[in-house]
């Protein structure tokens, strides 16, 4: 049985997946994470790391500067607001198309160089990127302040079509549709479940295959016929692309793009994201971009009062200890948390979270038997 | 027809001479052994075959192309696979994929952008790849990880990767090294069967048995020179050769 080009095994997945996506709101309240912006994160970063997946995952080259095209894509999209129109729908395909131009040109010279040197050239691109952005190019992107809307921009397609947003900074809207809150959610969540079937689609193809085996063995894949090179260009440039994407969403649901979003750490981010899911697997990035965002988001909200609270059932000389030990941890210290949790799971469990799924579920069958837990839908490695 | 043509190859190492003048023809559907102590450049000489190495001068000339100065996957397209001396797979991926790999290399081409449609492990590459794994033997671990093989099992698993291809010459650096008595057996029956497709063949090779159980023909390397080049029977019998094997008492 095929349905969309799916195995069934896959069509499953991608069915429970977009059902977890859209009823999210519900489905992640009782964790405190039911509300638009943090949702509208997950999306976003979702796509972000799905993409920084095609190229990391499949072909082991690991960039260190993919913040550069979400950067780029940002920048792009509010471009497209003031000169176009304030749809979201241009400003994410002319973002998504920036961020592959830009992935083109910075792959074509960096995938010469295999390994570490690779990781170092995208890197060195990246943050010439984030310094013309921040200095050089201030005209076009504003530097410091970040790139803003302005009453004064001309918005010619708005103007075309006769919308006037009278003397308001509009916010950025699909046909009426605002698209802030839950409606914006709504669209990062329509953009992430297509995103999630174009990645299915590409880890199931000869594309895909051929990938997997540049990661597996280079050298053979060349004395077998296939030129690696096109192949490696193609997941980067796609990868660029999601970025682009991604990019352009974090626009559109808050229109302004500055240079700090290209800067290394953002490029380091993904890599966590992608190595905290398991990076290779087509769930694990989104679930490690959810579990990022979700800390930065729960954990530095917390403070040494919430803590004070969480412990008081201790006796007060305990609760002091423990409050002041834990209070490292959280707040502005949620650093630490991320760090300890990625320690673990490098050390522990290196395929990611998805392997760590993949071992509860293994011991779940050697308990209850094959019988049980047959409902879940099971990741598959690739 | 000699279908691989060299003529003159000189290739040094700093001030090493690893190919003095080489010259070789190898016949179009023959299986052209060649031998010779440690260090006498056969590796390097292979090596000058597939785009590894270009030598320093001389000619390498397939089905009337020279081979110098074009990519090893150009230099595949064109119609020359190999099996390493350490096997060379895809240990990550299944056997199935790694068979299907060469596979789409032959029909696709060096690239090709096939990011929409599915890879069918039941669709005509599918079961030809199949096919290919039974052929060698391996038909039953078609859906194990290629990396827990052992030694022999994945020389055979590379041996199906290039025959899949078709290949019009396949070149093979100690296809038997390292492996039991047995395993070297069913190796010598099965490069047989391939020989009999009609498919030419290079095998450098160290095992005397297997080079005259599988030869048409023999080069005799020593010192990067070639200094007999005959039938088995008669190399058997040429001094120089027993000289250069050190007494050559197992010839």
């Amino acid at each position: 049985m095929k349905i969309f080009g799916l195995k069934r095994k896959d069509l499953l997945l991608f069915v429970v997946f977009s059902a977890v996506v859209l009823t999210s709101r519900y489905l992640f309240a009782p964790f405190g994470a039911g509300y638009p912006d943090l949702l509208q994160k997950f999306a976003i970063y979702g796509i972000f790391a799905l993409g920084f997946n095609i190229l990391f995952g499949l072909t082991g080259y690991l960039s260190f500067g993919h913040a550069a095209f979400l950067g780029v894509g940002s920048y792009t999209a509010v471009w497209t607001f003031k000169l176009l129109s304030m749809n979201p729908v241009p400003a994410i395909i002319l973002a998504t198309l920036a961020g592959g131009v830009f992935a083109a040109a910075i792959g074509f010279v960096s995938l010469r160089r295999s390994g570490i040197y690779f990781s170092i050239l995208t890197l060195a691109f990246a943050q010439m990127c984030y310094n013309l952005a921040y200095s050089v190019l201030t005209p076009i992107t504003n530097g410091e302040t970040g790139l803003q809307l302005a009453q004064s921009d001309p918005r010619v397609l708005d103007v075309a079509f006769g919308r006037d947003y009278g003397a308001v900074l509009p916010p950025s809207d699909l046909f009426g549709i605002v698209m802030t809150g839950y409606s914006g959610f709504y669209f990062c969540a329509v953009v992430l479940i297509v995103c999630f079937y174009i990645v299915i689609r590409l880890f199931r193809s000869p594309i895909g295959l051929m990938l997997r085996a540049v990661k597996s063995n280079q050298n053979r894949l060349d004395y077998t016929g296939v030129n690696s090179r096109p192949y490696t260009l193609a997941a980067f440039v796609i990868s660029g692309m999601f970025a682009g994407l991604a990019g352009g969403l974090l626009a559109v649901t808050d229109p302004l793009a500055g240079a700090e979003r290209m800067q290394w750490t953002a490029s380091g981010e993904v890599v966590l994201m992608t190595i905290l899911g398991g990076s290779g697997t087509l769930l694990g990035p989104v679930i490690g971009a959810g579990a990022i965002k979700y800390f930065e988001n729960i954990f530095s909200a917390f403070n040494e009062g919430i803590l004070n609270s969480a412990f008081s059932f201790l006796p007060e000389t305990l609760q002091h200890i423990v409050v002041s030990v834990s209070s490292l941890f959280v707040g502005e210290g949620w650093h630490l948390t991320l760090g300890a949790l990625f320690m673990l799971i490098v050390i522990f469990l290196p395929g990611g979270l998805m392997e760590g799924f993949r071992r509860l579920r293994n011991l779940a069958v050697r308990l209850f038997g094959p019988g049980g837990g047959g409902s879940e839908p099971k990741p598959e490695t690739t | 027809m000699s279908i691989l043509s060299v003529k003159n190859v000189n290739k040094s190492f700093g001030g090493l001479r690893a190919l003095n003048e080489v010259n070789l023809e190898i016949e179009a559907g023959t299986v052209h052994a060649i031998i010779g102590p440690n260090g006498a450049g056969k590796s390097t000489l292979l090596n000058c075959f597939v785009g590894r190495l270009d030598p320093d001068t001389g000619t390498v000339d397939f089905d009337g192309k020279s081979l110098l100065g074009i990519t090893p996957h150009e230099i595949n397209q064109a119609g020359v696979s190999r099996v390493f001396q350490t096997p060379e797979i895809f240990g990550d991926l299944t056997l199935h994929e790694n068979v299907m790999i060469p596979a789409f290399a032959r029909r696709d081409g060096s690239f090709a952008l096939n990011a929409w449609r599915r890879v069918k492990p039941r669709g005509p590459i599918g079961d030809k790849a199949i096919q290919m794994l039974e052929d060698v033997g391996l038909g039953e671990k078609a859906n194990d990880v290629a990396g827990q093989l052992s030694r022999g099992d994945k020389r055979r698993l590379e041996l199906a990767m290039c025959l899949i291809q078709d290949p019009k010459l396949l070149l093979l650096d100690e296809p038997t090294a390292g492996m039991a008595r047995a395993d070297t057996n069913n190796t010598i029956d099965l490069m047989k069967r391939i020989a009999e497709r009609g498919v030419t063949m290079v095998v450098i090779e160290h095992d005397m048995h297997v080079v005259f159980s599988l030869a048409d023909r023999i080069s005799v390397l020593a010192q990067g020179t070639v200094i007999a080049e005959d039938e088995p029977e008669k190399i058997k019998g040429n001094p120089k050769v027993q000289d250069a094997y050190l007494g050559g008492a197992h010839l």
